[in-house]
């Protein structure tokens, strides 16, 4: 490879990205690219963000090695790296930490964020507490209702939860409303965006707050094994906890990437959040990139059994590197995440979010293509627990007494 | 009174909205536009809505094809839209609501579009199909002159309007971006928000507007939050055009297309006879 994918700024990442906003927001997002240029070239920003990830967030998070799991799964060499470790149990307080600390340089005093899941809703409560910000965090109504826990985490870190009743009532609808907060807030308002889609700059400044994930992964696997993966994993929704594993690795040819998204009941089906691998190019969200729509360029909704991965869009650097080829993203269902949790559950012990069991499912899969003598890195980017009436249910786990109780 | 042009206009076509913004500021008052969107309550109620409204005093109309993601409309908006969709509004639709509107009245129509439904329908072809029933041009909320190649290509080649948004918080080297690539008129927002009728009009408006003409725009409307005479007259002292949408919506939702054609009479008479003609 001649030239480096890593370096790869925005606006654009070819074709997809782009500041598709209304103007009342173009001030807001040219103060933060401003700010995030001079925070990324000051090293006592670099150095509180590390300190923080070092005191607070735990990082560096471990790598495992799971050969029970991996016997599943062709024999291949099979390492997780464990973001489900972190403070608040997911890949999402990376990025949060380092928006808030932006916040708290640009001297705004609130923070907004959106989430599907809640798990970027209770990072950004977390973070927010933590540098004493007022926090409102957007949620569809549908959300909040199939992740309730994640609901008390935030209102018990002093955020206020709003449940969004529009539209489709999940995460699109949370960002619509958020954005709409922010054009009428932008003077006292942060937007801490959860993901590598939006309009720029956040896809490229949260793939930066991210990569940190790739970048510690890459060695470790390095000190492990002595060479590096075969092949890197994760799953995608927005993409950023793909974004932040692949990066570390786009210059390595030899490193094959892949992105498993939301099947749902199936690709084939209506009912999925496959975007890239059924999506066409528009814009959605602040940006030009691909996205479930209609004919007519409506947005169409998405379904998953996870909620952090229903979602219609996907941020622009991800539908580049689709377009290039040099990462493959492939559908995985309801059935075969939920299968793939159950497996890691008992072989390792380990209980992951169901985001990252697509991960872990399209490993499964890709060890019995890539054979026995293969090690294959998989970002396992967030823990079970806010799954467990979820997977209680799917599993029929929960007696009827417990449920009644 | 020769106004504003933007860059590459083909010489010798006329905006008709700048033409009649241009008209009503000579006669002592300025223009009143009013934003309605197309499929509500139903498609043929919207085109009898966007018509009495027309007959009613109103010199331009905006009308807004529906969008699921809608994120500079307030509730009002929102739920009209959604209700819009609901019943299966296509893009094709909108198409025939300007050509039936323009075929019953005279004032100039402009659509308000979200950028992807244009995008999938085809710039080209959306602009060829809007300026074939007679459609002014389009306001676009969503996208902004750095981002809009095709559309201004598609504008300059067919003559048709392109109304960019301008805000209070839009730096000068933005605002007279914004002057220099519309024509028809630009889209001053009164405040920071999104859409709805709000008590007070922002004082950060007459400041906008005041910045705009120095940048160059003779063609100069305020929207967001207007639903009042007296709002419309106080902005037309200043401003070229006064927008008025959550107002009329929640009017048609509640009392159907005479109540919407009231409201509008209303409306246009805070429009006219502001100040002394020159």
């Amino acid at each position: 490879m001649s030239t480096s994918l890593r370096t790869e700024a925005g606006p654009y990442f070819g074709d997809f990205g782009g500041r598709f906003v209304p103007e009342s927001l173009i001030a807001a997002l040219d103060e933060l690219t401003n700010e995030y240029g001079l925070a990324r070239q000051d090293p006592a920003f670099a150095a509180e963000l590390m300190e923080l990830h070092r005191t607070y967030t735990g990082r560096p998070s471990l790598i495992t090695e799971v050969p029970r799991f991996a016997a599943h799964a062709g024999g291949a060499r099979i390492i997780l790296k464990r973001e489900d470790l972190n403070h608040t149990g997911s890949h999402k307080i990376n990025n949060v930490l380092g928006q808030a600390l932006l916040t708290k340089r640009i001297g705004k005093s609130r923070v907004i964020a959106e989430t599907g899941a809640g798990q970027h809703g209770v990072a950004a409560a977390t973070a927010a507490a933590l540098f004493g910000l007022d926090c409102v965090v957007y949620m569809g109504e549908v959300d909040t209702e199939r992740q309730a826990l994640n609901v008390a985490r935030m209102r018990l870190l002093g955020a206020e939860v709003v449940a969004v009743k529009t539209g489709s009532r999940t995460l699109k609808d949370a960002i619509n409303d958020a954005m709409r907060d922010w054009v009428t807030n932008v003077e006292t308002t942060n937007y801490i965006f959860g993901t590598v889609a939006g309009p720029h700059p956040f896809p490229a400044m949260v793939r930066d707050f991210q990569k940190i994930i790739g970048e510690e992964a890459r060695q470790q696997v390095l000190d492990l094994t002595g060479s590096l993966p075969d092949a890197v994993t994760a799953c995608v929704g927005g993409g950023s906890n793909a974004m932040g594993i692949f990066h570390a690795f786009l210059d390595d040819p030899d490193v094959a990437l892949f992105g498993y998204e939301a099947g749902g009941d199936g690709a084939e089906t209506l009912r999925h959040a496959a975007t890239i691998t059924k999506g066409r190019p528009g814009v959605l969200h602040g940006a030009r990139s691909l996205l479930l729509q209609d004919e007519d360029g409506q947005t169409v909704e998405s379904h998953s059994i996870s909620a952090g991965l229903d979602y219609p869009g996907v941020g622009p650097e991800h539908a580049w590197l689709a377009s290039i080829g040099r990462v493959t993203y492939l559908p995985v269902t309801d059935d075969e995440a939920m299968s793939a949790l159950r497996l890691l559950s008992r072989t390792e012990g380990i209980i992951p979010a169901i985001e990252s069991a697509h991960a872990l499912a399209g490993t499964l899969e890709l060890g019995k293509q890539l054979g026995p003598e293969a090690t294959i890195l998989v970002n396992l980017s967030g823990r079970g627990d806010k799954d467990m009436e979820t997977a209680g249910r799917y599993f029929d786990l929960l007696d009827s007494g417990a449920e009644q109780s | 009174m020769s106004a504003r042009t933007g860059h590459g206009m083909a010489p010798g076509m006329t905006s008709m909205v700048e033409a009649t913004i241009a008209r009503r500021r000579s006669e002592g008052g300025g223009a009143l536009i009013g934003y309605l969107p197309v499929g509500f309550p139903t498609l043929s109620e919207s085109i009898d809505a966007a018509v009495a409204i027309a007959n009613s005093g109103v010199d331009i109309l905006e009308l807004g094809l529906p969008y699921t993601d809608p994120v500079m409309d307030g509730p009002v908006i929102q739920a009209a839209t959604q209700q819009a969709l609901a019943n299966g509004f296509r893009l094709r639709h909108g198409i025939e609501a300007v050509a039936a509107i323009t075929a019953q009245v005279n004032v100039p129509v402009l659509v308000m579009t979200y950028w992807n439904p244009i995008l999938q329908y085809g710039v080209d072809r959306f602009a060829d199909d809007l300026l074939a029933v007679g459609g002014a041009g389009l306001i676009t909320p969503d996208l902004i002159p750095d981002d809009s190649a095709a559309w201004v290509a598609a504008s300059t080649r067919t003559g048709l309007d392109r109304v960019f948004l301008a805000a209070p918080s839009s730096s000068d080297d933005r605002l007279r971006q914004a002057v220099d690539a519309s024509r028809g008129f630009v889209y001053a927002v009164s405040t920071m928000g999104i859409t709805g009728a709000r008590g007070d009009v922002d004082s950060a408006a007459r400041v906008l507007v005041d910045r705009l003409r120095a940048a160059g725009s003779t063609s100069a409307c305020v929207g967001l939050g207007i639903s009042t005479p007296e709002q419309v007259r106080e902005i037309l002292a200043y401003a070229d055009g006064a927008i008025v949408g959550s107002a009329l919506v929640k009017a048609l939702s509640d009392g159907g297309v005479s109540a919407v054609a009231a409201l509008a009479r209303d409306l246009a008479a805070g429009a006219r006879d502001i100040r002394p003609t020159s």
